[in-house]
């Protein structure tokens, strides 16, 4: 996803001389050709976020789209007060770029996990928060955020779910991805993690079990009217998410349904709970440690299924 | 431009103060000490340095002015008023409700770039001011006026290594050195002598003046960049609460609101004042 964003950026760079682009001493090797193509665009501002996100929204007030760029928590928790005062407050044109969403960063430990971004960031008014699952979606994400105006925050995964874009789709900031249609259940997921649930809608369609695959790409604002369907067509919803379960993905969906006086059939958020990612492992060891994998989510679908089957008998 | 003789700039610090001694009594709200400290650094850089027009308050070629003393406000409304950016008449609404005037200094002004309060946040802003300004190659310059207080803050610093590091010589710092800060005296909380020093060694090109010196202060300020290449940090030493004496040099007076008997003497010293 790192690699699509830049590349997005290399690409549009020459046609958009305002972009600047703000590395918290970050991109050994992955950021040469832009920088060797765009130096006036690039600006590596050394290890510092607090002055960077002050930096950019400086920058951002004399007319250029500016990018802050670092790892999991540097770039977003670290200068979080620069990010609402001075980007967010003067509606600021500055983009933060997240490398390593979640428990991408694995066995680096769990500083350098983004497992609070989301809830953190989304409360922010005025803050565009995007999450893509796939490499067409961190792509059509990047490039949508170089023509948006205003603070945005993209949370880049290191893993990716396999891309599902079908013929001429369009990327739409603020609307949900319906990757796989299905009525049994739903499940909504942001990130890389989406390729666990489609593992899972796989596993669960040989035992019948019909899956709606969402991938929510927009965390802010979020498209209620999808979800509201998925409420009504589907037996429930369930929220999964590299991310506490608190105020992120599906804090964001409980809210938004029950302010719409809408109940799914049931409901689970798939996540961290009041734990940091203390456990040392590759990200996808951590997402099974974590239950979060596709396993994980197989059991969890056939032990809610089974539940309102019981129910309903 | 206004071209003010040292003696207008002079008179103009004794409304800016009159002007923050009623707002902060009426409102309820009080930094009246900090105020009273840079109340000449504001008259000075209003009063003929600072390249501004009301008349066009966005107007790009502007030089830019960041307090990021934000506690200050009321002195900058006092001095935006004084000069035309909006009706006197309205810095009386300070700190009421449903006004525009807020206690911390608000963007949402005409004349006011940047909304501050949170200290150390306004050096790092101003620096990508006047990086975006080095890329145009434009004429306009960046102040930044800070208070000694917020030299705690590591943030202050990481903008002072920045600017330096990349030769920003349209900016422009200047601390309003008046050694009191929220609850105690900076030597008492964090000491932070051999203070100019401090930003010579990370690179900027320094000047100390007294800071209600108005010739001094036009002087240092109608000189930079100070040296050439580098940024400029001018040090004001100040005295907090400045121009009522028994609010001079007092931690009280950072946060006390002046009502009643404390009030009418105030207002009497300083109208006394040439």
């Amino acid at each position: 996803m790192r690699d699509a964003f830049i590349g997005i950026l290399t690409e549009l760079a020459p046609q958009h001389p305002e972009i600047l682009f703000l590395s918290g001493d970050l991109g050994f090797g992955v950021l040469n050709e832009y920088i060797a193509k765009f130096p006036r665009q690039f600006l590596n501002v050394g290890v510092a976020e607090q002055n960077m996100s002050g930096l950019a929204a400086g920058l951002a007030m004399e007319g250029h789209t500016v990018f802050t760029y670092s790892i999991g928590n540097f770039p977003t928790l670290r200068c979080l007060e620069q990010i609402r005062n001075d980007i967010c407050y003067h509606d600021a044109n500055v983009k933060i770029v997240c490398v390593g969403g979640g428990m991408s960063y694995g066995a680096v430990g769990f500083s350098h996990h983004a497992t609070e971004d989301l809830a953190i960031l989304r409360s922010l008014p005025g803050m565009l928060v995007l999450s893509p699952c796939d490499l067409w979606e961190a792509a059509e994400a990047s490039r949508y955020l170089i023509s948006h105006r205003g603070p945005a925050y993209l949370r880049l995964d290191k893993s990716t779910a396999p891309v599902t874009v079908r013929q001429d789709e369009i990327f739409r900031p603020g609307s949900i991805r319906t990757v796989r249609e299905g009525s049994d259940v739903t499940l909504a997921a942001t990130g890389g993690i989406l390729g666990e649930a489609l593992l899972a809608a796989d596993s669960l369609a040989e035992q019948g079990i019909h899956c709606r695959v969402l991938s929510v790409h927009t965390i802010k604002p979020l498209d209620t009217d999808t979800l509201a369907a998925a409420a009504s067509e589907t037996g429930g919803i369930i929220s999964i998410e590299e991310h506490a379960v608190d105020g992120g993905l599906g804090g964001a969906i409980a809210e938004s349904l029950m302010e719409a006086g809408i109940f799914p059939g049931f409901f689970v958020r798939m996540g961290l709970r009041n734990t940091f990612s203390s456990v040392i492992g590759s990200q996808k060891y951590l997402r099974k440690v974590y239950s979060l994998d596709a396993a994980s989510i197989t059991r969890t679908v056939t032990t809610k299924l089974g539940v309102v089957a019981e129910a309903l008998s | 431009m206004n071209a003010y003789t040292i003696k207008d700039c002079r008179a103009l610090a004794k409304r800016i103060r009159i002007h923050a001694l009623r707002m902060t009594s009426t409102g309820g709200g009080s930094h009246i000490g900090a105020i009273f400290s840079c109340a000449d650094i504001l008259a000075v850089l209003y009063g003929g340095i600072l390249n501004v027009d009301p008349a066009a308050p966005d107007n790009l070629g502007r030089d830019r002015f960041v307090l990021s003393k934000g506690h200050a406000g009321g002195g900058l409304y006092a001095a935006l008023a004084e000069n035309g950016f909006f009706p006197i008449e309205k810095l009386l609404t300070h700190y009421q409700d449903g006004s525009d005037l807020s206690g911390h200094v608000s963007h949402k002004l005409p004349g006011v770039d940047i909304s501050t309060g949170a200290l150390g946040h306004g050096l790092s802003i101003s620096a990508g001011m006047a990086y975006a300004g080095k890329l145009k190659e434009a004429e306009h310059r960046v102040f930044c006026l800070l208070s000694d207080g917020e030299c705690d803050e590591g943030s202050t610093w990481e903008a002072v290594l920045f600017a330096a590091h990349h030769g920003l010589s349209n900016l422009v710092a200047i601390v309003d050195y008046n050694q009191i800060q929220g609850i105690a005296r900076t030597s008492e909380v964090i000491d932070l002598e051999p203070f100019a020093d401090k930003w010579t060694a990370f690179g900027w090109a320094v000047k100390e003046v007294d800071g209600h010196d108005h010739e001094a202060l036009r002087g240092a300020l109608a000189a930079v960049p100070f040296v050439a290449g580098k940024p400029s940090c001018l040090i004001a030493r100040t005295t907090k609460g400045n121009g009522v004496s028994f609010m001079e040099n007092t931690v009280l007076w950072h946060y006390r609101i002046p009502r009643g008997a404390e009030f009418d003497a105030a207002l009497a010293e300083l109208e006394g004042q040439s």
